[in-house]
């Protein structure tokens, strides 16, 4: 039987296994990672919610000055953002022919004003879903709450009416359903994270799970 | 909770469950320890270094964890799949890491619904063998959707009087049931303090949520695992 093998060490290679050919491998590709080309795939561990924009709500709340909720019609309002670039699911797809329309997290939070005190965030979702992350990555224009993607209306499979959108990060924590964001002093786990998932989930770090 | 580092499992047989799914026995000298619904990755390294990992649902029972089986179903454009389908055999070593999941699992300490279309059998076919080799059959209700007979997985090992096989496109020989996709007759009573779980493609998880829904059943009792095309 086998022998232990620990991560950073140079795995061995695996009889037979040569992969795809690597001669075009896409730089934009973290490791460990291949491209979906036009798939799309859903994962997602509840089930897919039956939420109305009319009663849809957004909420930044916890350590800010004006704990604020938006209405589907007020964060429409805002002034608009996009990005077109890669994202990355930590079940190791990437997709780069996508472009989302919706609100920059900065133009938020510039609304709720963080405390000083504020250093992480629990993303919630209208399903109960949560996620954490360090404030800093939600900053700076990494952050997005997006609605449109290539145009269209985000289909509820993918996250919609509203998803949030952090694309340096590993996809679960670009909350679906996204409700709203949570400032805090600490971190604390989030539904995949409680679960073995990484705190922070950087793709080029292969930051899949906790330890990594 | 910590996901233990990449191992070496040493694969003890290779045997087919259908034309496009073989299962995987895999041995370990450090116990696995996993919980009914678990899966691991399975990384394969070339020689130049480069890697493809892969998750896959644990099909057998929790016990002393040293001996597990994975089943894999084959994407024929896949990297992975066709990898362990055609070259992988008897002997052969593969990295492994997990456990990993703590949403979707079952320890069989309450009412559990188990719901699965194609492959997303195989999660719950762990959570079907936990349960009856505890003695814990009363807790569990499975449903298997597949296109066709020949597409079942276990089908020598799943028969038996809480599991029940609907067939989407042909039936066996004899079936009263029309082919048809899942309806909430074929749930006949739900247990109201069921926990429900759902495994399939996302097409089947929705489709399956949406009766299951409609039937009356909340939304937080139901775990769903959907199984992307992750090759």
């Amino acid at each position: 039987m086998g022998h232990c093998s620990y991560d950073g060490d140079v795995a061995k290679a695996t009889r037979g296994f040569f992969g795809r050919s690597r001669t075009a491998r896409d730089p934009r590709l973290p490791p460990g990672q291949y491209d979906a080309g036009t798939d799309w795939p859903v994962l997602n561990a509840e089930v897919t919610p039956r939420l109305a924009t009319d009663t849809w709500t957004f909420r930044v709340e916890g350590l800010v000055e004006q704990p604020t909720t938006w209405t589907w019609k007020e964060i429409r309002a805002l002034p608009g953002d996009s990005y077109d670039g890669p994202i990355h699911c930590v079940t190791t797809w990437s997709k780069f022919d996508l472009d989302f329309d919706g609100v920059s997290v900065d133009t938020l939070l510039a609304m709720a004003r963080p405390l000083a005190s504020a250093t992480h965030v629990v993303a919630f979702s209208h399903t109960g879903y949560t996620t954490n992350l360090p404030l800093a990555d939600l900053t700076g224009g990494l952050a997005w709450v997006v609605w449109n993607v290539g145009g269209q209306p985000l289909p509820v499979e993918h996250g919609g009416p509203a998803r949030l959108l952090i694309p340096h990060l590993y996809f679960w924590k670009s909350a679906k359903w996204v409700a709203g964001l949570q400032l805090m002093d600490h971190d604390e786990p989030g539904f995949w994270e409680r679960n073995g998932y990484h705190d922070r989930g950087d793709p080029w770090l292969e930051q899949r799970y906790q330890g990594d | 909770m910590q996901v233990a580092a990449w191992r070496t499992a040493t694969v003890l047989d290779v045997r087919p469950e259908t034309a496009t799914a073989v299962t995987l026995r895999l041995g370990l000298d450090v116990p696995l320890r996993h919980r009914a619904g678990q899966h691991v990755v399975v990384r394969l390294t070339a020689p130049d270094g480069y890697t493809a990992q892969r998750s896959y649902s644990i099909a057998s029972p929790p016990d002393d964890g040293t001996v597990f089986d994975l089943t894999v179903e084959r994407l024929p454009t896949g990297e992975v799949s066709p990898f362990l389908h055609d070259v992988v055999e008897e002997g052969d070593e593969l990295e492994v890491r997990g456990p990993i999941g703590g949403w979707f699992v079952w320890d069989g300490d309450f009412p559990a619904l188990l719901v699965g279309g194609g492959s997303g059998v195989v999660p719950l076919m762990a959570m079907l063998r936990h349960a009856r080799r505890t003695g814990a059959e009363h807790l569990v209700r499975l449903v298997v959707s597949v296109r066709a007979p020949d597409d079942l997985y276990y089908a020598d090992e799943l028969p038996g009087p809480e599991t029940m096989v609907v067939y989407t496109r042909v039936a066996p020989a004899g079936a009263t049931r029309p082919v048809r996709r899942l309806t909430a007759e074929d749930f006949g009573t739900i247990d109201e303090h069921s926990t429900v779980y759902i495994c399939g493609s996302a097409r089947f998880a929705d489709g399956a949520s949406n009766v299951l829904l409609d039937a009356g059943v909340p939304p937080e009792r139901i775990r769903v695992e959907r199984f992307g095309p992750t090759g």
